[in-house]
């Protein structure tokens, strides 16, 4: 069989060993709760409760703001405090609701279910809209949306992002090796609503255990298999995976849609079989915290709106002082200066590093390597861009196919001259889409 | 704890780095040059290293001074000794050596730093220094004829007359073996074929450099050669070829210099044949016996052209620019 993969890509230390053997543990927040408003692509929830009210587990609090966007739901019962703008990590000040947790996490009845095989498609789009389920692997995408392309008739391909290329996280290879029962249920549940559709469950081979379970557990399945794609970051990035997995393209401007396929994480998958089989709500996700300056390093399942500071201090604290601590993984993730942020829906983890590289390291001149082209999944020219970023020139910038970087981060890890080329590639796309949208 | 706490470092992502980094490249050229280098002085004694010692002082030097004034340091990513120890090579053993030195001092000054250092030079830095020195003291730089004698109970040899491309290009009769090994005239570190391609393999087994522009030069030379050197492909000649003058060390050494070949895969390959073609022509054509320097100097010269139409297809588009379609 030939290898399932994608040109381009890096090997980076992967730090996944620290916690890829400890089992997901529950944890019971007790301090404040915090809901922004916006932990997904789209327009901003709006909130439906006031000042004073008394929530309870699993209540939304805030409805839907247009067709792509997400309601959120409280994960403890309380008394609404306010709703006022909080950090969040990406460092925005963004409008959130603060929850005054009474530890009673009294919970609101999760709504009549009927069995999977009984539901309509309506009724399994519905069941996901309402329970604010979004892409959980990062981007935050709403998921109903995803699941609802303009021709669903056209869809071959529902495929579960299982490849957690992402260093250090473990949240998506503990989910599968605890829970795979779940996982694949969510996929049986997206596949009814795509009769034709094939469900692919894509594994990087570096988790041999979770590709094994997987393929026994479906083997009875006729409509869902496993793939194992080579490892190599980002094996997991949407137009990667679909490439690696059908051999069908598409660049920025395209969804997955327009080649007959829907993505979706392993933590999405999940929350979609939750929503459908128990109406529950999207309240809780996997979270890794890990680092070689984690005290100890697991994976919790946290309920969402908990501050990371809580949750580190219940996983111990830190073994040393870190000097960075990230949200998210090494290659994508955000580096936070306060740690009193909360958890959202698209926090997969809490990565503290002893010594941060990137600041040891000053950056020198280009020397033309080429290093950056060749592991540029998006097959541009990483270095050339940057210098376009650099001089704001627009028209090279996109003459040269800017707009289609992933933001993956390959191109600074690899740079042998340490230059930041992810961040000025970004900063310059950050700018360029803002002039998009203005028009 | 929380008290004294100290701040966190924040910066865009990717928060993590890969090992390799430009002076551990420069680092590994200058080994990878060494067996080549060394072999020069066993060959020529030791005036070579004498040779060497000064040129690549001469650019480490100019590196420092200019840095200094500029209040900027970039001599620690010892991109100058690569550049000299490379110059050196390309000299010959009898060089006087204030004209070594003269040399360093343009390839660092003039080809690299006032067109702004370490990546915006357009051409080859070491082959820049060369051709100056072959314009200015012709005579001094082509003048292989070398002393024999003995130091410490190694012995070199004196090698009069001729260097083998030219008494090739004459039509005489060369030794082949000789030639690959390196008991030959010529410049300090080009005569033998086995130490460059040694150290030719460390390169490319740490990743260094790639066969793409290499490969396309030489395999392109042969065929050109062969096609029109008059002798066909006639193995002791196709060899005698190969092994003579710069060819190895331009091929592996200053043909793959990252900052003046090109930076796309494609443009690599087109580079390469260039270079072929061009010291086939050179070589075959031209008045001298030598043409690898020249060539190089050209392809440099046409890489901004080269990579204008070799740009890479980005990821989910058809030729000119399409989008896939489902």
């Amino acid at each position: 069989m030939a290898k399932l993969t994608f040109v381009g890509g890096i090997h980076p230390y992967d730090g996944k060993d620290l916690s890829k053997d400890k089992p997901i543990r529950e944890v019971l927040p007790e301090g404040e709760m915090v809901y922004p408003l916006s932990q997904h692509i789209g327009a901003p929830a709006k909130p439906v409760v006031q000042k004073g009210d008394r929530v309870l587990a699993g209540q939304k609090i805030a409805e839907s703001g247009g067709f792509v966007s997400a309601a959120v739901f409280a994960s403890v019962s309380g008394i609404v405090k306010n709703i006022e703008p909080r950090r969040v990590a990406s460092g925005d000040m963004v409008m959130s609701i603060v929850l005054d947790n009474d530890r009673l996490y009294e919970e609101l009845p999760a709504a009549a279910v009927k069995p999977l095989e009984e539901m309509t498609k309506e009724e399994i789009l519905a069941a996901v809209r309402e329970a604010g389920i979004v892409g959980m692997g990062g981007a935050g995408f709403p998921t109903h949306v995803k699941l609802s392309p303009p021709k669903p008739e056209k869809i071959d391909y529902v495929i579960a992002n299982c490849a957690e290329c992402e260093p250090y996280l473990t949240s998506d290879y503990r989910r599968m090796l605890e829970e795979p029962e779940k996982l694949i249920g969510g996929m049986k549940a997206i596949l009814q609503l795509f009769d034709k559709a094939q469900g692919i469950l894509a594994v990087e081979d570096n988790k041999p255990d979770c590709i094994r379970l997987l393929r026994e557990l479906t083997k009875d399945e006729k409509r869902i298999c496993v793939k194992a794609l080579t490892t190599k970051y980002p094996q997991g990035g949407e137009r990667l995976l679909i490439y690696a997995t059908t051999g069908r393209k598409i660049n920025s401007s395209m969804l997955p849609a327009d080649v007959g396929c829907v993505v979706n994480n392993v933590d999405t998958m999940v929350a979609v079989h939750r929503a459908v089989t128990e109406g529950k709500p999207l309240t809780e996700r996997i979270v890794t915290l890990t680092g070689d300056a984690m005290k100890n390093p697991c994976n919790y399942r946290v309920r969402i709106g908990m501050s990371y500071q809580e949750l580190l201090d219940i996983a111990g604290g830190f073994r040393v002082q870190p000097e960075k601590v990230i949200c998210g993984g090494p290659m994508m993730g955000m580096a936070l200066f306060d740690l009193n942020i909360p958890t959202t829906k698209t926090a997969t983890a809490l990565l503290a590093l002893s010594k941060d590289e990137v600041s040891a390291m000053e950056p020198g001149p280009c020397i033309n390597c080429g290093r950056c082209l060749e592991v540029c999944p998006g097959r541009v020219m990483p270095s050339r861009l940057a210098d376009y970023a650099e001089h704001f020139d627009e028209e090279g910038f996109l003459e040269n196919n800017g707009m289609e970087c992933c933001e993956c981060g390959c191109c600074s890890y690899i740079c042998p001259a340490k230059r930041p080329l992810t961040q000025e590639i970004k900063s310059m796309r950050k700018l360029l889409l803002a002039k998009k949208k203005k028009k | 704890m929380r008290e004294e706490k100290k701040m966190l470092k924040v910066s865009s992502n990717p928060h993590i780095r890969s090992r390799v980094s430009t002076s551990g490249i420069m680092l590994a050229v200058v080994l990878a040059l060494l067996p080549a280098a060394g072999y020069g002085v066993y060959n020529f004694g030791p005036r070579a290293l004498a040779v060497i010692g000064v040129t690549v002082a001469a650019t480490v030097l100019t590196e420092a001074i200019y840095g200094f004034c500029r209040k900027k340091t970039t001599v620690t990513d010892l991109s100058a000794v690569v550049t000299g120890l490379l110059l050196a090579m390309n000299l010959p053993v009898n060089l006087p050596l204030w004209m070594a030195a003269l040399g360093g001092v343009f390839a660092i000054l003039v080809a690299k730093l006032l067109f702004g250092g370490l990546g915006q030079n357009f051409m080859n830095p070491a082959l820049a220094g060369r051709c100056f020195l072959l314009i200015s003291f012709p005579k001094q730089m082509t003048d292989f004829v070398s002393e024999g004698g003995s130091f410490a109970g190694i012995t070199w040899d004196a090698y009069t007359g001729a260097t083998p491309l030219a008494a090739l290009k004459a039509g005489e009769s060369v030794n082949v073996t000789d030639m690959i090994v390196g008991r030959v005239g010529g410049t300090i570190g080009e005569t033998s074929m086995i130490a460059i391609v040694a150290g030719a393999c460390i390169l490319l087994l740490l990743g260094i450099i790639d066969l793409r522009v290499p490969g396309s030069y030489l395999i392109s030379f042969v065929i050109f050669v062969g096609i029109f050197g008059g002798r066909g492909f006639e193995p002791a000649w196709l060899s005698a070829q190969l092994a003579g003058g710069g060819l190895m060390l331009g091929a592996f050494f200053m043909a793959t210099d990252y900052v003046t070949r090109p930076i796309t895969v494609k443009g690599q390959y087109v580079f390469g044949i260039f270079l072929g073609v061009m010291t086939g022509i050179f070589r075959i054509f031209g008045p001298g016996a030598e043409g690898v320097s020249y060539a190089i100097i050209l392809g440099n010269l046409l890489v901004p052209l080269i990579e204008k139409v070799t740009g890479p297809r980005a990821f989910g588009y058809r030729k000119g620019g399409k989008a896939h379609e489902a």
